[in-house]
């Protein structure tokens, strides 16, 4: 069979959406920090110097605002940049450029240009990289009208969805993380793309509706099956895409199992969870059976030593309890 | 620093008078419109600093790019705009360039290569050097020039995109508008030294500061910018000494500048050193008639369009809404 699924890494999945964009179209370029002949920090852009040469994957100085604010402009003259900023932290530095910039331009210029522009990052907590390194902001994104926010959990979403980013016309910010990229899982060998604003049941069950994103998506499948052999069947559905976000996916399995518990590892306050769960009671309240759970980080700056990092984020047993809490109301 | 080929060239300096005039009378009428309530938001005269928009936009070719600044009228004018389509993006209505999504500080006109006037001052150097890198990864003969001030040289992102232009060596030509003022602080309390071209001179950028109220002086400049980008040379930093003939915006009197610093640049109005060029090239009195009166016509034209122009329609901005999730 030709289209026999293969088990790659979460990182190599990102690498082949990558290789086949840039053979499928002269204009994607990668840059970034030692992306070229580094391959980059977590091998993402691993032989793609090689294969593409220097004019399209391009080693950048450490000046993330202009380096990005240079992918949107090259996105706004025929371009397709796809700009990796090393931790979702320097983002920060980004803000105007791809905020005041990149969400914008297309509408302030009344439709005259486009801005096909791709920002791959990875976020989230590992490892004892401190409070500096560490944050889970897609937020901050969400927040933004322009931005498409997307967030893969496994392999075989990684590679679809950075393949339909790289095809987008408007600016993605793509959010990896960094605890993902060593996960492996099947990979279909047939190219395929992943549409945005499609979810994905990652496990289906029936009493109780459990959303989740990124790295909350394998500890929240962990949990499920614990809970399992505790008689309670929970559905999980990871959104793939905060912006745009399957609602109807949501909605549809709420009114099912009439329980909800949403994981984030952000922190709580102001968080995508917070904005799920306004959506979920303006729109299925009727068929709530008890009040919607939010297991989120902690509203703090991630620490240094690896236990009070755990305490920062949610953990399987704060899954599990948060899920029982919600059946048991 | 004019060359004889320039001044003797009647036909260009009739073009670039003809140009200036236009920007100049499209501000004051503009400012008269904002009087009457009919351009609301921020309106940044360009009064003063024409000679550098027409300059530089006289010396690219169509394939070339430019980004505009807060202070955009005369960039947009210079670089070909329909001043009708101008005048009724200002006035809000469905007809303007931007559909009225945009305004004053948001005008592009993106068939024009002009990729927009911005609203962060400094912001439009990255985007200007990422049109640049685009044009060197598809092996193309264009040059971007990017508009920015002594403001926005005080931006981090002068330093940083200057610096990616200059280690990746590409067609870019940044032109700093340094009128002296950042709103209402003047460059002497801000930097240590005045010419803001040695900074560009740092960075291995071929940088010099010309008279930027002198239309001929920036043209021929702007000439062998370009020339040296087509060669291969790298980017160009081009420091133009204006001034700003009023407040940073029209409701701000500009009570703050000095009245002898005004004069000296009165006296050096770019409309005026323009003018003289032209007549010094054999135009005659009731040629530069002919222009004035072609001009002020063409303005009163645009602003009878806008004003008979409809509002943007609130169903049709709706389901834009809806369509951008």
């Amino acid at each position: 069979m030709s289209n026999e699924p293969r088990t790659l890494m979460y990182r190599d999945a990102l690498n082949e959406a990558l290789v086949e964009e840039m053979r499928r179209d002269d204009t994607v370029f990668v840059m970034g920090e030692g992306i070229a002949e580094r391959g980059g920090s977590y091998k993402v852009t691993a032989g793609l110097l090689a294969e593409f040469g220097e004019k399209r994957v391009i080693d950048t100085p450490l000046a993330e605002a202009s380096f990005t604010g240079a992918g949107i402009g090259a996105a706004l003259t025929g371009m397709r940049p796809i700009v990796e900023i090393l931790f979702i932290d320097f983002s920060l530095l980004t803000l105007d450029q791809v905020i005041n910039q990149a969400a914008k331009l297309k509408f302030m210029t009344g439709g005259q240009s486009s801005v096909p522009f791709v920002m791959r990052t990875q976020g989230g907590t590992g490892n004892g990289v401190a409070a500096q390194h560490s944050q889970s902001l897609e937020a901050i994104f969400y927040h933004i009208p322009g931005l498409k926010v997307v967030m893969p959990s496994c392999p075989h979403d990684a590679k679809g969805l950075l393949k339909t980013a790289a095809r987008h016309n408007d600016p993605v910010i793509f959010i990896e993380h960094k605890l993902l990229y060593m996960n492996e899982g099947p990979v279909p060998t047939d190219e395929y793309l992943i549409p945005f604003g499609q979810g994905d049941i990652k496990r289906s069950g029936s009493d109780v509706t459990l959303i989740a994103w990124s790295n909350m998506i394998p500890r929240s499948l962990t949990a499920a099956d614990k809970l399992a052999a505790e008689g309670i069947d929970v559905e999980v559905i990871d959104p793939r895409t905060l912006v745009p976000l399957d609602k109807e996916l949501i909605l549809e399995s709420v009114r099912r199992t009439e329980h909800v518990v949403i994981v984030q590892e952000a922190v709580r306050r102001g968080g995508v969870a917070s904005d799920i769960a306004s959506i979920i009671q303006a729109e299925a309240f009727d068929y709530l059976d008890a009040p919607i759970e939010i297991v989120a980080g902690l509203n703090t700056q991630i620490p240094f030593n690896l236990t009070l990092e755990a305490a920062c984020v949610p953990q399987e047993d704060d899954i599990i309890a948060a899920v029982k809490r919600a059946v048991y109301a | 620093m004019a060359s004889p080929v320039t001044t003797q060239n009647k036909t260009l300096l009739a073009s670039l008078y003809e140009t200036i005039y236009t920007i100049r009378v499209f501000e004051s009428e503009g400012i008269k419109l904002y009087r009457k309530g009919l351009i609301r938001g921020y309106f940044h005269p360009y009064t003063g600093e024409e000679a550098i928009a027409v300059g530089v936009c006289a010396a690219l070719r169509e394939q070339d790019y430019i980004t505009s600044t807060h202070r955009g009228h005369g960039h947009c004018i210079a670089r070909g705009a329909d001043i009708r389509k101008m005048t009724a993006e200002l006035l809000g209505r469905a007809t303007g360039y931007c559909r009225g999504r945009g305004g004053s500080m948001h005008i592009a006109d993106m068939s024009a290569g002009n990729l927009g006037a911005n609203g962060v001052v400094g912001a439009g150097t990255p985007l200007g050097v990422g049109a640049a890198l685009g044009t060197s990864i598809r092996g193309e003969d264009r040059v971007t020039a990017c508009f920015t001030s002594d403001g926005g040289v005080m931006n981090g992102t002068f330093g940083e995109a200057l610096n990616l232009a200059a280690a990746w060596s590409l067609p870019f030509v940044l032109v700093v508008e340094n009128n002296q003022y950042a709103v209402s602080t003047p460059i002497e309390q801000t930097t240590r030294d005045l010419d803001l071209y040695k900074r560009g001179q740092s960075m291995g950028v071929h940088s010099i500061g010309i008279d930027g109220n002198d239309v001929v002086t920036v043209y021929d400049t702007m000439q062998d910018a370009v020339g040296r980008c087509q060669a291969g040379k790298g980017p160009v930093m081009i420091e133009c000494k204006t001034f700003r003939q009023g407040g940073h915006h029209v409701n701000d009197p500009g009570l703050y500048l000095p009245e002898d610093k005004l004069q000296h640049y009165l006296e050096r109005d770019p409309l005026i050193v323009a003018r003289q060029y032209l007549m010094d090239a054999g135009a005659t009195e009731a040629e530069v008639a002919d222009i004035d009166a072609r001009v002020e016509a063409n303005n009163e034209d645009a602003i009878a369009f806008a004003i008979d122009s409809p509002e943007p329609d609130l169903a049709e901005f709706f389901e834009e809404v809806q369509a951008n999730g």
